[in-house]
C-alpha cells in the first residue's frame, strides 16, 4: 500500500505538475481523495468476506473566462501516469470550456490559504482485532463490519491554496443477534484500538442482549412517552442534515426546515445546533477550497445560520462559510441538557427506550414530518424499569413535536458517533449528540 | 472498445500466485452529468475511473484485493495482498470455498444501439436547455432543474479456470423536476431522476419522456399546491409504473436477496421476513402476481450475459401465480443455501466485492387496461411517482409516498390530492392485488441508486411494471 508520505508527495508533484501547465487566464482547483483499506465482514462471529481497497483520485476545475468545468480522475499511483491522466483531463477541460456559456454563479476562492493536518497513529494490528472479536463473540451471534487504514484528502488551486489531511483510523461496527431475532448494535471507532476498551464494549452490549431474552412486548399504534438514545436521534438528524441547512435548498424552497428558517415555526428552546468543524475528524477545508468554519445553525430553537457553498453564495447574495458539498453538516453538534445518565429511565417512568431508529423519510417534506422504524434494542418501561423487547414499529412524527412542543429533556452525556458510511469511500463525518426524552411519539404501524 | 483487454490478458498471464483460483475483474466508467436550473447552465462534470479487482481462493478461502494501479507490478501485488488477506482470516472464515464451481465462459456483451454516438455536449445542452426554458413563467415556480446523466462502462472478467467476459455498456439518466410555493407549502413534480434509466443512447432520452415534458410537469406541481390534501382511509390504490418500480424493489426486492436471508447484511442494510424454507411453497401475493429477474430486456438497466461472478443470467420467475419460487441468490448463496436462484452477483464498482443484487426485478403485464382499472374501482386513489420510501429491516412494514395523486370514485379519475401516502405490511399488500393492467401500461424504468453490503455499494437496478391495483389499502396526506 502507499504511504501517507507518498500520498502527500503524489499530489505535491501534481500541483506543480499542473502550475506549470496552466497558461494565463487559466485558473485551476485540484481536490484529492485517497485510502487504503481493509475491509472485514463478519457473520455469525466469523469472517464472511474480506479485503483490501487501494485507491486514490483528483477533482480538477479549470476556469477560464468565467466559464468552468471539472473532471474526476482516478490515479494509478505512478507518477508519469497520473501526470498523463491529469494531462488528458486538463485537455479535456480545455476543450469544453468554449462550449459552455458563462456561468454568472462562479466564486474562486482568491486566498492563498495553508492546511496541514496529519494524525499518523499506528494502525491496529488485523490479527489482534480479528483475535480479540472471536473472543468477545463466544457464544453469541454477531454480525458486524471492520474498517482501518488511512484516509487522505488534499487541496490546491492556482491561486495558491494549499490542503492537506491525512488520519488513519478504524471502525467496527457490529450487532448482536438474539435467536429470537431481537438485537442490539454497537460500535468502537478511533485511532488506537485497545483490546480492554473494546471488550468492555462488547460486555455492555451482551449486557443489553440479555434484557431482550425476555418475551416480546407487543405494542399498538399509538402516543407513547419516549427516550431516544443518541444513535437515534442520530438518524433524525440526519434527514435534517439532508437539506435543512442548505442556503440552495432553503431558497429553493424545498428544505424540511422551510419554516423554522422562515419563522414561521421553532423547536424547543433546548435545541442548539452547531457545525462544529475544528473538533471533528473533518478536514479543516471544503472541496471547493473554502476553509471551513464553526457554525451555529440552531440557536435555543430559533433558525440561525446555514451552510453556505459558493454557487449559493453568489446566486443568494450570501457569505461563503465553507460549506461542504451538498451544502449539509458533516460535524453536527447538539448542545448538551441536563438529564443525567442514571435518571433516564426514571424520568421515562413508561415508555419506550429507543436505542436506534431505521430508515426514515418524510411523509410531508414542507412539514418536516418524518416516519420511520425502531430497530435494534427497544425496551418496553414501566415505572422507570426495563420490562420486555418491543416488537419493531413504524413512527410517524413532526420533527417540530418531537424537538419542539413534545421534548421533555436532553441528556447531559453527548456521543460522538463516527460515521461507519462507505460509500465510494470511506467517511470521515461525525455527530456529538444527547438523548432526548419525548413526551409523546406517534406509532402507526 | 476494450482498448486495454490485450494488455489486461498478458498482464493476467503473467501474474503469479499459491491460490487454486484467482480472478480479475477490470472496470473502466466515465461519464458525465450536465444539468440547468433555472434557466443557467450548472458547470458539466466529468468522470474517468478504472481499476480492478483481484480474488484469490486459498485452501479453501476467498479474499480480495482492488487497486487503482493497473501495472503488471500494481496487479501482482494487489494479488499478493489478497494472498496475505486469505491467509490472515483463514482460522475464521465462515465458509469453506474449495467445492465452489467456478465459471469457464467466454463472451461479449454490448448495450443496445452502443455504436450509434451520443449526442454533443453542445446538444445536449441545447436539449436541457430548451426544456428549462419551457416552464412557464410563474412566481409559485420557484426552483425548477433539468438534468442529464451518462455513464459508459467497459468491464473484463479473466479467471484462472479460462473465464473471458467482456461487456461493454453505455447507461443514460434524463430527468426534470420542478418545484411550486404559495408562501406556506411547496410540492415539486418530477419525471425520471431517480426512477428512470436506461441503457442506450438517444433513444433512451425519447423514451424519457422528457422532451417537451416541461410545461406539464410545472402544470402539475402548481396542481399540487392547489390541491387538498389526500384523505386518511382504507381505498383500492391504483399504483402507476413509477410508484410500483419502488414498490417492487423495497417489499419484492430486497426481501427475496439470498444473503439478508442468510444474514449477511443484518449489521446494516438488514434481515427478511422470508425464510429459506419458504421456497416452492409460500403465497407471496394474489395469483395475479408474477414476478420474474429478466435480464433480457435490452434497454433495461441490468441487463446482461453474464453476472460479476461469470454465472450465465437467464429469465427466471421468482414468483408465479402469487407462490414463491426462487430468491435473488448468485452462484455463491446458491452453494452456501442449496436453493436455485439466479445471476445477480454484482458489484457496483472495481473497488467494491460482487453480493447479491437486484438486477432486473419486473412484474409480468396482466389483462386489464388503465380505464378497465380505473373503471372497477368504487373508492380509490391513484398514486403517481415515488418521492418518500421507509421499510423496517426485514422488509415488511413499510410506508411509502408519492408526488401526484388523483381520486378515484364510481369508477372515474376524479380531483388531485397533495401528499398521498400509502402504508401496509409486504406480507398482506401483495395479497391484496387485484388487478394487473396490460402491456399498454408496461413501463420499462430503473434506479441508480440502489444501497447495499458493507462496504457500500450503490448500484443501477432494473424494474418493469404495469400499473397495478390492491384493494381496501390505508391510505393519508401530510399536514400542510
Amino acid at each position: 500500500m502507499s504511504t501517507p508520505l507518498s500520498q502527500a508527495e503524489q499530489f505535491e508533484g501534481l500541483v506543480a505538475w499542473l502550475r506549470n501547465a496552466i497558461q494565463s487566464p487559466e485558473q485551476f482547483t485540484l481536490g484529492y481523495d485517497a485510502e487504503a483499506s481493509e475491509f472485514i465482514r463478519f457473520n455469525k462471529g466469523k469472517v464472511r468476506q474480506a479485503g483490501q481497497v487501494q485507491q486514490a483520485s483528483i477533482v480538477l476545475k479549470l476556469i477560464n473566462n468565467g466559464r468552468h468545468a471539472s473532471v474526476s480522475v482516478t490515479l494509478a499511483g505512478a507518477p508519469a501516469d497520473d501526470q498523463q491522466r491529469v494531462a488528458h483531463a486538463l485537455k479535456q477541460l480545455r476543450e469544453t470550456l468554449p462550449l459552455l456559456p458563462a456561468d454568472p454563479y462562479l466564486r474562486l476562492n482568491p486566498q492563498p490559504w495553508h492546511s496541514h493536518n496529519v494524525q499518523a497513529d499506528p494502525l491496529p494490528n488485523t490479527a489482534q482485532v480479528l483475535d480479540d472479536i472471536r473472543h468477545a463473540a463466544a457464544g453469541v451471534d454477531l454480525v458486524g463490519f471492520y474498517a482501518c487504514g488511512p484516509i487522505s484528502y488534499g487541496y490546491a488551486s492556482s491561486e495558491g491554496a494549499f490542503g492537506w489531511h491525512q488520519a488513519n483510523s478504524f471502525n467496527f461496527d457490529w450487532s448482536l443477534f438474539h435467536s429470537n431475532g431481537q438485537a442490539v448494535k454497537a460500535s468502537y471507532a478511533g485511532a488506537d484500538w485497545n483490546s480492554e476498551r473494546f471488550a468492555q464494549r462488547m460486555q455492555l452490549a451482551r449486557e443489553q442482549l440479555a434484557f431482550l431474552d425476555r418475551p416480546v412486548h407487543v405494542l399498538a399504534p399509538g402516543q407513547y412517552r419516549a427516550y431516544l438514545a443518541p444513535a437515534a436521534l442520530e438518524e433524525v438528524m440526519s434527514m435534517l442534515c439532508w437539506g435543512g441547512f442548505s442556503a440552495q435548498a432553503l431558497a429553493s424552497k424545498y428544505s424540511p426546515l422551510q419554516k423554522l428558517y422562515g419563522g414561521d415555526a421553532s423547536l424547543s428552546p433546548l435545541v442548539s445546533l452547531d457545525e462544529h468543524v475544528s473538533q471533528s475528524l473533518s478536514p479543516a477545508f471544503s472541496g471547493e477550497g473554502y476553509p471551513r468554519q464553526d457554525l451555529s445553525l440552531v440557536k435555543q430553537g430559533k433558525a440561525h445560520q446555514q451552510l453556505v457553498g459558493s454557487r449559493s453564495a453568489a446566486e443568494y447574495g450570501l457569505e461563503v462559510n465553507g460549506a461542504p458539498s451538498g451544502e449539509a453538516p458533516s460535524a453536527l453538534a447538539m448542545a448538551a441538557g441536563t438529564l443525567a445518565q442514571a435518571d433516564i429511565l426514571k424520568q421515562l417512568g413508561t415508555g419506550l427506550y429507543i436505542s436506534n431508529l431505521w430508515y426514515l423519510n418524510y411523509s410531508d417534506q414542507p412539514a418536516a414530518r418524518l416516519t420511520g422504524m425502531t430497530r435494534f434494542a427497544t425496551f418496553w418501561v414501566e415505572d422507570g424499569q426495563i420490562k420486555a423487547p418491543v416488537n419493531t414499529m413504524r413512527f410517524d412524527d413532526s420533527v417540530y413535536s418531537l424537538l419542539g412542543s413534545e421534548l421533555e429533556a436532553l441528556t447531559a452525556d453527548r456521543e460522538l458517533l463516527l460515521s461507519a458510511s462507505t460509500y465510494d469511500q470511506r467517511q470521515t463525518a461525525s455527530n456529538l449528540l444527547p438523548g432526548a426524552l419525548v413526551k409523546k411519539l406517534t406509532l402507526t404501524l | 472498445m476494450f482498448d486495454f483487454y490485450p494488455q489486461l490478458q498478458q498482464r493476467f498471464a503473467a501474474l503469479r500466485t499459491r491460490a487454486e483460483f484467482f480472478s480479475l475483474r477490470y472496470v473502466r466508467e466515465s461519464g458525465q452529468y450536465l444539468s440547468v436550473r433555472k434557466n443557467v447552465a450548472e458547470p458539466p462534470s466529468f468522470r474517468h475511473d478504472q481499476g480492478a479487482m483481484l480474488t484469490v481462493r486459498l485452501k479453501g478461502v476467498e479474499a480480495y484485493a482492488a487497486t487503482n494501479d493497473l501495472s503488471h507490478a500494481g496487479l501482482q501485488a494487489a494479488l499478493e495482498r489478497a494472498e496475505a488477506q486469505a491467509q490472515l482470516i483463514a482460522d475464521h472464515a465462515l465458509l469453506d470455498l474449495s467445492q465452489e464451481p467456478v465459471s469457464s465462459a467466454q463472451a461479449d456483451y454490448f448495450s443496445p444501439n452502443l455504436d450509434q454516438a451520443f449526442p454533443s455536449l453542445s446538444e445536449c445542452y441545447e436539449l436541457l436547455s430548451a426544456e428549462s426554458a419551457s416552464v412557464p413563467k410563474d412566481e409559485r415556480l420557484v426552483s425548477w432543474e433539468v438534468s442529464l446523466g451518462l455513464t459508459n462502462v467497459e468491464q473484463i472478467y479473466l479467471n484462472s479456470a479460462g473465464a473471458e467476459l467482456r461487456q461493454a455498456q453505455r447507461f443514460v439518466f434524463p430527468g426534470i423536476s420542478v418545484t411550486a410555493y404559495d408562501g406556506n407549502d411547496s410540492q415539486s413534480r418530477s419525471l425520471g431522476r431517480e426512477n428512470f434509466g436506461q441503457q442506450g443512447g438517444f433513444d433512451a432520452i425519447s423514451r424519457s419522456g422528457l422532451i417537451g415534458a416541461g410545461p406539464t410537469v410545472a402544470d402539475q406541481a402548481l396542481q399540487l399546491l392547489l390541491a387538498p390534501n389526500t384523505p386518511h382511509g382504507k381505498r383500492d390504490l391504483l399504483l402507476m409504473p413509477d410508484q410500483m418500480i419502488l414498490q417492487i424493489h423495497e417489499s419484492i426486492g430486497h426481501p427475496l436477496e439470498l444473503d439478508r436471508i442468510l444474514g449477511d447484511e443484518r449489521n446494516y442494510a438488514g434481515t427478511s421476513f422470508v425464510k429459506t424454507s419458504d421456497f416452492g411453497h409460500l403465497q407471496y401475493g394474489s395469483t395475479l402476481l408474477n414476478v420474474t429477474f429478466d435480464p433480457t430486456i435490452p434497454e433495461q438497466l441490468a441487463s446482461y450475459r453474464f453476472d460479476d461472478d461469470g454465472t450465465p443470467a437467464h429469465k427466471a420467475f421468482l414468483i408465479r401465480e402469487g407462490v414463491l419460487l426462487r430468491p435473488l441468490g448468485g452462484a455463491l448463496s446458491q452453494f452456501r443455501a442449496g436453493l436455485e436462484g439466479v445471476a445477480n452477483s454484482r458489484a457496483c464498482s472495481w473497488n467494491r466485492a460482487p453480493i447479491d443484487r437486484m438486477a432486473n426485478l419486473n412484474i409480468e403485464p396482466g389483462d386489464q387496461s388503465l380505464a378497465q382499472m380505473i373503471g372497477g374501482i368504487e373508492n380509490g386513489i391513484l398514486m403517481a411517482n415515488n418521492r418518500s420510501w421507509s421499510i423496517d429491516d426485514a422488509r415488511n412494514k413499510f410506508q411509502f409516498g408519492c408526488e401526484w395523486g388523483q381520486l378515484i370514485e364510481n369508477g372515474e379519475l376524479k380531483g388531485v390530492v397533495k401528499n398521498p401516502n400509502y402504508r401496509g405490511i409486504s406480507e398482506q399488500f401483495w395479497r391484496n392485488l387485484s388487478a394487473v393492467g396490460d402491456a399498454s401500461t408496461f413501463k420499462v424504468l430503473g434506479t441508480p441508486n440502489c444501497g447495499k453490503g458493507e462496504p457500500n455499494q450503490v448500484i443501477r437496478v432494473g424494474h418493469a411494471s404495469p400499473a397495478c391495483v390492491f384493494s381496501n389499502i390505508d391510505v393519508f396526506g401530510g399536514d400542510a
